[in-house]
C-alpha cells in the first residue's frame, strides 16, 4: 500500500535571464539550501536525491547532473536524474513521491536548475529534438509546435488571439506579486496583441522568457512531517500520461487532437480519483498550470475539467481565473513570466505547495485547501498532474 | 571590496551524424526520389494509413509492412507562419503546415510554398485549416523529405 507523502519545504531562485556568477550545480545547490532551511532540516538529513535536468545541450555539458552529487550532499546516497523535456520538474517530483510513498525513504529532495544565456542557440538546440528524416528540415522548434496547438484550438473552438492575450495580461499582473518571477512587468491587452509575431498566432508577449535559476522541494513521510512541520502540503494525487511524438497523428482527430490536452485530461482524471475530487471547479482552490505560451493555458483549464472543451476562453474572459476569481490560475505569474525549463514544472508544484502551506506571501490566495500543478514536455506529448491538499487523502 | 571578475570559457559542439533511416523510411525516401510518389504504411488490424510511414502501429501494437500510395492532393490540417529568425534555422518569413493527403489518416509536415506573406491578414484568408493543398515535387530530388513541398490550391 502507498504511504502518505508530504511536502515540508521548498526553495527557488529569484529567476533571471543569466547567472554568470554560478555554475549549474551551484544554482541547484542554492535552491537545495533554501529548501532544507524552509523544512528546518539540513542536507545531511536527506536520504535520496532526485534531480530534474532537461536536455543538456542547452548548457553544452552532457550528463551534467553528475556535477550535482557533491553540491547537493548526495555523496554515499541514492541519486537519480529524470528528463521528460518540459515536464521534467513534474516527473522528477513524481519520482520523488514514489521514493517516499513506497516506504523506502522518509526524507527525499527533488531539485534541479536551468542555465540559459550560455548559448545564443537555444531554438537551434530545441530543433534537435525532432526526427532527422521527417521533421528536422522544417525548423520545428518549441515555439511553432505550440503555435500549431493554437491554430487547431482556434479552428475547433473559434478561440481568438484576443482570448490568448487575456491569459498573458493576467499572468504578467500576477508576477508583480512574486519576488521570484523573472518578468515582472504588467502588460495590456493591446500591447500583447500588437507585439511582434514570432510564429503565428504566437506573439512576443504571449510567449515565455528563458530563465536561469533552480528549485527544490523536500518530500517527507507522514511520520517525519509530524516531527518537522505544522502545516505540510499532502500529496494526494499523482499521474502522468504520454502520447505519440508525431504531431501529424493528432490533426483532425476526434480524440487526441493537437488542439486539446487529452493526455493531461487522462492524467488529471486519475489524479482526481486518487485525491477524491469529483467536482474540480468547487474542490480545487488554485491551479499552477504549465503554459509557456498563452494559448496553452486555455487548453489546460479545459483538460483539468474546470469547464467543457472550447469554453476555457469564455471562463478567462469572465474573470474566473483572476486572483479574486472562482479558481485563481498561476498566481505566481506562471510560465509566461518565468521559464527555467529543467525546473519549470517543479516550480509549479513548489508554488502550489506554498499556497497550500499558506506561505505564498503577497501572492497567497485565500482559503486554499487543494491545489493542482501541471507539467508538459516533448511535442506537447508528456503531461503530469499533481494534486496537493492541506490534509491526507 | 573588490568585485569578483566573472570569466567565461568558450565552447562549441560541431558533431556530424549519419542517421540510419531504417527500412521503412528508406523505402519512402527512395520511392519519393525515384518515382515521385508518396508511400504510407497501412495497419492490417485497424486499417490506419500512416504518414510518415512506420514499421509499427502505435494503436494496435502490431508490426506493419503494407505500403499504400497516397494522393498528390489533400487538406491543410494545421500551419504556422514563422516570422522570428532563429539561429541555424531558415530565413523567415515562411509557412510550415500539416497536410492530410488523400488516402492517409494522419497528417505530415512540410513547407507550404508560394504563400504571399507581404500582408499577413490577407494571407490568413487563404491560409486556413481546411484549405486544399497539392504536392509539388522538386525537379532535383535527393532522397530527403524536402524533395517535395506543399502549395495551396488557389
Amino acid at each position: 500500500m502507498l504511504r502518505n507523502v508530504t511536502i515540508i519545504g521548498v526553495g527557488q531562485s529569484d529567476f533571471k535571464y543569466y547567472r554568470p556568477n554560478s555554475t549549474l550545480a551551484e544554482l541547484a545547490q542554492e535552491s537545495a539550501l533554501l529548501a532544507v532551511e524552509d523544512a528546518k532540516i539540513s542536507l545531511k538529513d536527506i536520504e535520496a536525491v532526485v534531480v530534474a535536468v532537461a536536455p543538456t545541450a542547452l548548457f553544452g555539458i552532457d550528463a551534467v547532473e553528475r556535477w550535482f552529487v557533491g553540491a547537493l550532499g548526495g555523496r554515499n546516497k541514492p541519486f537519480l536524474r529524470i528528463n521528460t523535456g518540459g515536464a521534467t520538474g513534474g516527473s522528477a517530483f513524481q519520482a520523488g513521491y514514489f521514493h517516499v510513498a513506497s516506504g523506502l525513504f522518509d526524507l527525499v529532495m527533488v531539485v534541479g536548475a536551468e542555465k540559459i544565456g550560455e548559448s545564443p542557440d537555444t531554438q537551434f538546440v530545441l530543433n534537435q529534438i525532432w526526427e532527422p528524416a521527417w521533421e528536422r528540415d522544417f525548423a520545428l522548434n518549441a515555439i511553432n509546435m505550440c503555435a500549431f496547438q493554437a491554430v487547431r484550438h482556434m479552428h475547433r473552438y473559434q478561440t481568438t488571439m484576443e482570448d490568448f492575450a487575456r491569459v498573458s495580461v493576467r499572468c504578467h499582473a500576477n508576477a508583480l506579486l512574486n519576488p521570484h518571477a523573472h518578468i515582472r512587468k504588467a502588460v495590456t491587452l493591446e500591447e500583447v496583441l500588437s507585439s511582434r509575431v514570432i510564429c503565428w498566432p504566437i506573439t512576443l508577449l504571449g510567449a515565455c522568457p528563458r530563465s536561469s535559476g533552480g528549485c527544490a522541494v523536500i518530500l517527507a513521510s507522514e511520520r517525519k512531517a509530524k516531527e518537522l512541520s505544522t502545516r505540510p502540503a499532502w500529496v494526494t494525487g499523482v499521474q502522468e500520461c504520454t502520447n505519440t511524438v508525431f504531431m501529424g497523428d493528432k490533426m483532425e482527430m476526434s480524440f487526441n487532437d493537437h488542439a486539446d490536452f487529452d493526455d493531461l485530461a487522462i492524467a488529471t482524471k486519475k489524479a482526481y480519483t486518487m485525491a477524491g475530487i469529483d467536482h474540480p471547479l468547487k474542490q480545487i482552490d488554485v491551479a499552477e498550470i504549465y503554459g509557456p505560451f498563452s494559448n496553452m493555458e486555455i487548453a489546460a483549464v479545459e483538460a483539468l475539467g474546470f469547464c467543457p472543451k472550447g469554453q476555457g476562453a469564455q471562463m478567462e474572459k469572465d474573470g474566473a481565473f483572476q486572483r479574486d476569481g472562482e479558481l485563481p490560475v498561476n498566481p505566481s505569474g506562471g510560465v509566461l513570466c518565468t521559464n527555467p525549463i529543467s525546473v519549470t514544472a517543479l516550480v509549479r508544484v513548489a508554488e502550489a505547495a506554498l499556497q497550500v502551506m499558506q506561505k505564498a506571501e503577497a501572492r497567497q490566495v485565500k482559503n486554499v485547501k487543494r491545489a493542482v500543478a501541471t507539467g508538459m514536455g516533448g511535442s506537447l506529448q508528456i503531461h503530469t498532474c499533481t494534486i496537493l491538499s492541506d490534509e491526507p487523502r | 571590496m573588490e568585485k569578483t571578475e566573472l570569466i567565461e570559457i568558450p565552447g562549441e559542439w560541431n558533431i556530424h551524424y549519419n542517421y540510419a533511416a531504417g527500412e521503412i523510411t528508406s523505402k519512402f525516401l527512395a520511392t519519393l526520389r525515384n518515382e515521385r510518389k508518396i508511400l504510407a504504411t497501412q495497419c492490417d488490424k485497424c486499417g490506419l494509413v500512416m504518414l510518415p510511414p512506420r514499421s509499427y502501429c502505435e494503436r494496435c501494437f502490431v508490426p506493419v509492412s503494407n505500403f499504400v500510395e497516397v494522393g498528390n492532393e489533400g487538406t491543410l490540417t494545421c500551419f504556422s507562419v514563422i516570422y522570428e529568425p532563429f539561429p541555424g534555422l531558415p530565413k523567415p518569413p515562411y509557412v510550415i503546415g500539416y497536410v492530410k493527403l488523400d488516402g492517409a489518416d494522419t497528417s505530415m509536415v512540410n513547407f507550404v510554398d508560394g504563400v504571399d506573406l507581404s500582408d499577413l491578414s490577407s494571407a490568413l484568408k487563404k491560409l486556413k485549416v481546411g484549405a486544399g493543398v497539392k504536392v509539388i515535387y522538386k525537379e532535383e530530388r535527393v532522397g530527403r523529405v524536402t524533395d517535395f513541398s506543399y502549395r495551396l490550391i488557389s
